[in-house]
């Protein structure tokens, strides 16, 4: 049964992304999620950005309601859920947008050595304060109000030496992922990326099949939500995704 | 314990490579996580449940994780026709696909997309929890045999899906076997909800849904035992399997062969964790202990 808990506190992070914070620390592993019911509307996944929290992105009906809770609001919790990251080594991560949020926790318990934050804009860049104290930090902005002028990639292209990362812990938009994918493949080192991917998914625990991806049958909820590079450099990944019917759509 | 030799299964027209078969609705919704569990050793699989239109399903919680039982109100999410793209990677495997509709020639359109593709066919005329589907109009022997005409008529393999939620399940069985049906598949969920206390709400968005897992097996086996008495076509028994005690159990009750789903829960390569212990060289054939607790 999911755990009722009540928001405590509500964080604006930019005009679409705020982190709810609620009375209940889940002890979680960095990368692993939760299934979040917000009562009467839905029940989405989502990834913690700490024990005691979750960063939600507005994008369509239950996250609008949850980014519109007020302190005292109850919501009920399923988790944690599916496997986080395993980082070994010296560790890259590299986050677009609210992507951050399942890093968030790697680079609060010290595991991050370098981290690469990219938004669209200045105004987007969530968790950035922190990100500085607590790692190398280098931010990259679509429209140069911050940082590196384009995307995450340019950063990787100009600044790091990927080879010199034993681990490189990634989440963000989908083609994010698969240019920086694309980037370890052709260094020969898919295996050192570890993926945080996202797809629709209803049961969360490996049953329903609904987030299982081509073409080996791999779960997100269960088998995941972090792959390795190698794991999915041949799969749907960076092509398509199926929606809550069933049916592919080009990511 | 007895053990099981390892033979071809020919269940109501359809081979298997083992007895035990994926459950319907238990990742079948892509092709490759249905090939996956056939690479685990599930011997035939079964497709979550198509429909006439795609369907997005119920909104969520839809499945909630019980003791011993998994709770779930899908709504009948599925791809529709799409999903004959599915199916292509698994031509020639043992795979039925499971369909659903509101009236009888709903069935016979959607069986119609799938003549000659699957191994053959498991009428969905169980679901507890769509309104206007399922057992709404499985509880109903005059529907159950007008659906069942409809897609037997296609001539290939055709299972049908009974609910447990009904007074007799005899009386349902007897029905599908009067309209054609190669083989009864017994039981879909049983009707189920819980409330999230401090919410003062049904903790499924739908309500109310439908009850698996090892919590349900008693119930499954008596209504396999019963349709054992009342009719004379092969059953397969589903229903809280989770160990190959269960399968035993499940065949002395009546059954066939068996389908497993919930199981997957706990264990997601339940189907070789189960043949590894069901089968040895010095097993006995299925046919010796099938049905042998009415005697």
């Amino acid at each position: 049964m999911p755990v009722v808990v009540t928001v405590v506190e509500v964080m604006d992070e930019t005009p679409t992304v705020k982190t709810l914070r609620f009375d209940r620390k889940f002890t979680i592993l960095p990368g692993q999620f939760c299934m979040v019911w917000v009562p009467g509307i839905d029940e989405v996944p989502m990834g913690f950005s700490s024990p005691d929290m979750i960063t939600v992105q507005r994008v369509g009906e239950a996250t609008q309601a949850l980014i519109s809770l007020s302190i005292g609001s109850k919501i009920g919790i399923r988790g944690p859920l599916g496997n986080g990251f395993s980082p070994q080594g010296r560790v890259l991560a590299i986050a677009g947008g609210v992507g951050v949020a399942p890093l968030y926790p790697l680079a609060v318990n010290g595991s991050v050595d370098t981290f690469i934050l990219g938004a669209r804009t200045e105004a987007e860049l969530i968790f950035a304060d922190s990100l500085m104290d607590l790692t190398d930090l280098k931010i990259a902005t679509d429209d140069g109000t911050a940082g590196h002028h384009g995307f995450v990639t340019g950063v990787l292209d100009e600044q790091i030496d990927l080879l010199s990362y034993d681990t490189i812990c990634v989440c963000g938009p989908e083609m994010m992922m698969k240019g920086i994918l694309n980037r370890l493949s052709d260094a020969g080192i898919a295996d050192r990326g570890q993926f945080s991917l996202h797809r629709y998914m209803k049961c969360g625990v490996g049953v329903c099949g609904s987030c299982a991806m081509d073409p080996d049958g791999l779960c997100v909820c269960r088998d995941g939500p972090v792959f390795t590079g190698d794991q999915i450099i041949n799969s749907e990944f960076g092509s398509y995704a199926r929606d809550a019917s069933g049916q592919r759509k080009r990511v | 314990m007895i053990t099981l030799q390892k033979e071809l299964v020919h269940v109501g027209g359809v081979t298997l490579d083992n007895h035990l078969i994926l459950a319907a609705g238990v990742l079948g919704t892509t092709g490759a996580s249905l090939f996956r569990m056939l690479r685990q050793g599930a011997g035939g699989v079964v497709t979550k449940s198509i429909g006439p239109n795609p369907k997005e399903g119920h909104a969520g919680p839809c499945l909630v994780p019980l003791e011993r039982g998994l709770l779930n109100a899908m709504g009948l999410p599925n791809p529709s026709k799409n999903f004959l793209q599915e199916l292509e990677p698994l031509a020639g495997k043992p795979v039925v696909v499971s369909i659903f509709g509101g009236k009888p020639d709903e069935f016979r359109t959607v069986a119609s997309w799938f003549e000659g593709v699957a191994a053959g066919y498991e009428l969905n005329l169980s679901c507890p929890h769509a309104e206007g589907y399922g057992a709404a109009i499985g509880s109903d022997p005059a529907m159950v045999r007008a659906c069942t005409e409809e897609v037997a008529a296609f001539g290939m393999p055709t299972w049908v899906k009974l609910t447990p939620n009904v007074t007799d399940i005899g009386t349902i069985g007897r029905a599908a076997e009067e309209g054609g049906a190669t083989a009864l598949v017994a039981i879909n969920t049983v009707r189920a909800m819980r409330i999230a206390i401090d919410l003062r709400r049904p903790v499924l968005g739908n309500r109310f849904g439908g009850l698996s897992g090892a919590m349900i097996f008693p119930i499954a086996l008596r209504c396999v035992y019963d349709l054992y008495e009342a009719c004379s076509i092969p059953i397969i028994g589903c229903g809280g399997v989770s160990s190959a005690a269960d399968v035993i159990e499940m065949m002395m009750a009546g059954a066939s062969a068996v389908q497993i789903g919930s199981a997957v829960y706990d264990d997601s390569s339940v189907f070789g964790s189960i043949a590894d212990v069901l089968y040895s060289t010095d097993g006995v054939s299925a046919s010796g202990i099938v049905g042998c607790a009415h005697e």
